[in-house]
């Protein structure tokens, strides 16, 4: 069931315990615990319909979970949920970017949503970041789908969130941009990030993650680290742990 | 403060955005204009008969021109996942409500003042008057209350289009007759004395709806 696991001790960033949820008779999560320690990134691997997406967005505050406890950066999701989405940043495969407006104008937007500092100057700093300074007056919705990812990543961590969720970022980002992802991870001692990444890529999140986790029906059935294990490996664990070819 | 700096954010945004793609204004502008035209045609002759139908005609292109506005309040931020974009955010859902009500509100007085000067070139009739367009701005106050709320909740479901109006009207049906009654007093006399007991009823409603949708918003966007 479980690799080893890191044994520096850091403060959690998450810690859930017995979550669920259930869209009618239908249940997606089952029962989920899983503790992340800040700064650490962890991926989340799992078939279609294993519940990732509904664990990403009850971890964003957008979803409400049936049962069970979410505390993150120490504060309980239910009570605290305004305070905790300041620390969140959502990069999906949808852009959350208006198509009407350019891609300064949505940074802004969401700029003045999470109350950024010297906004003018982040937007900056972070169009250039994602290489995109050129095309920051084109309306967004004439950009391709790679340069409008570039524009969410850019929104996603405009706010120097210290949690990232990833629910498959990659989605129309050329071999180029995608090294861009490494920007939410974390980087260093002072700016302390801890993400958690979705994705149906083997290699991608194996390279991205310092713990992953398989996940199935709903239920977390491998949770493992980087250093115990091989791509090779982690195909033949997920192939066994979903019953499904890789 | 920051509730209203993010309120006026959030109205700036749907405000900008439609006027570059103009789908909302032209769509229901067009379809009050073509309204107004075929009750030209169907009471032109007659003086009398407007003077009578005027308020109900009035009345009846503003609600339909309104509920084809309000059902794309939300389809923007539902098709690009944008309504996600906005949960995330560490913005009261009250403040997105009233965003996206005052930009609604503003769209909606746009597409109504000109709906009255259209009215008063065809019909002859002096629907702008200081006591009509009172009655027209508060009226709409209320229907955009209201509606901003259902057209949240009809953006999930599949049959949105029809899902709006079937919720939306048997609510706002007494708005609405208070609407056409001060209306009818307000052509009938010119005069503000008359429209004043429907006007608080108006008034009255506008009040109990935005204070109710203001509170129940956040239930309906959770999930």
């Amino acid at each position: 069931m479980a690799g080893e696991l890191d044994s520096v001790t850091r403060p959690l960033a998450f810690k859930i315990q017995g979550l669920t949820k259930s869209f009618g008779n239908r249940q997606v999560l089952r029962g989920l615990d899983l503790e992340i320690e800040a700064g650490k990134s962890v991926t989340v691997f799992g078939p279609n319909g294993a519940g990732k997406s509904t664990l990403v967005k009850i971890l964003a505050t957008i979803m409400n979970p049936t049962s069970g406890t979410v505390f993150i950066n120490g504060q309980d999701l239910k009570q605290n949920a305004w305070a905790i989405r300041r620390h969140i940043g959502l990069i999906t495969h949808q852009t959350l970017l208006y198509g009407n407006l350019t891609g300064r104008e949505n940074l802004e937007f969401y700029g003045r949503m999470f109350d950024v500092p010297d906004l003018k100057s982040r937007i900056q700093e972070m169009v250039s970041l994602v290489g995109m300074t050129a095309r920051q007056h084109d309306r967004v919705a004439t950009l391709s789908r790679g340069m409008q990812q570039r524009f969410a990543i850019a929104r996603a961590l405009l706010h120097k969130p210290s949690i990232v969720l990833m629910d498959e970022p990659e989605t129309g980002l050329d071999q180029e941009a995608i090294p861009l992802l490494w920007r939410a991870m974390p980087d260093n001692a002072e700016n302390v990030r801890t993400v958690i990444h979705v994705t149906h890529s083997l290699e991608r999140g194996l390279e991205l993650g310092d713990r992953f986790v398989i996940l199935d029906k709903g239920k977390i059935v491998y949770e493992g680290v980087r250093e115990a294990i091989d791509l090779a490996g982690l195909k033949d664990v997920y192939r066994k742990s979903t019953s499904m070819s890789t | 403060m920051k509730f209203w700096s993010k309120v006026f954010a959030i109205a700036r945004k749907d405000t900008l955005s439609e006027l570059r793609s103009r789908e909302i204004l032209s769509s229901v502008l067009m379809f009050a204009l073509l309204v107004i035209v075929i009750y030209e045609f169907a009471f032109g002759g007659d003086p009398d008969t407007i003077k009578t139908v005027a308020p109900g005609m009035l009345w009846t292109t503003f609600v339909f021109a309104g509920m084809l506005s309000l059902n794309r309040a939300f389809i923007p931020e539902k098709e690009q996942g944008c309504l996600e974009g906005l949960m995330i955010c560490p913005v009261s859902r009250e403040a997105i409500y009233a965003g996206k009500a005052i930009s609604s509100l503003l769209f909606m007085l746009i597409i109504e003042a000109i709906g009255l000067i259209a009215f008063t070139v065809l019909f002859n009739l002096p629907v702008i008057s200081l006591p009509v367009i009172t009655i027209t701005v508060f009226t709409t106050i209320g229907f955009v209350a209201v509606g901003t709320l259902f057209s949240a909740l009809s953006v999930n479901t599949k049959a949105r289009e029809m899902v709006l109006p079937i919720l939306f009207l048997p609510i706002v049906i007494p708005i609405i007759i208070g609407a056409v009654n001060a209306t009818q007093a307000a052509l009938a006399s010119g005069s503000f004395s008359d429209v004043g007991s429907w006007l608080q009823i108006i008034i009255a409603f506008d009040v109990i709806f935005s204070v109710v949708s203001f509170l129940t918003f956040d239930f309906i966007v959770v999930e």
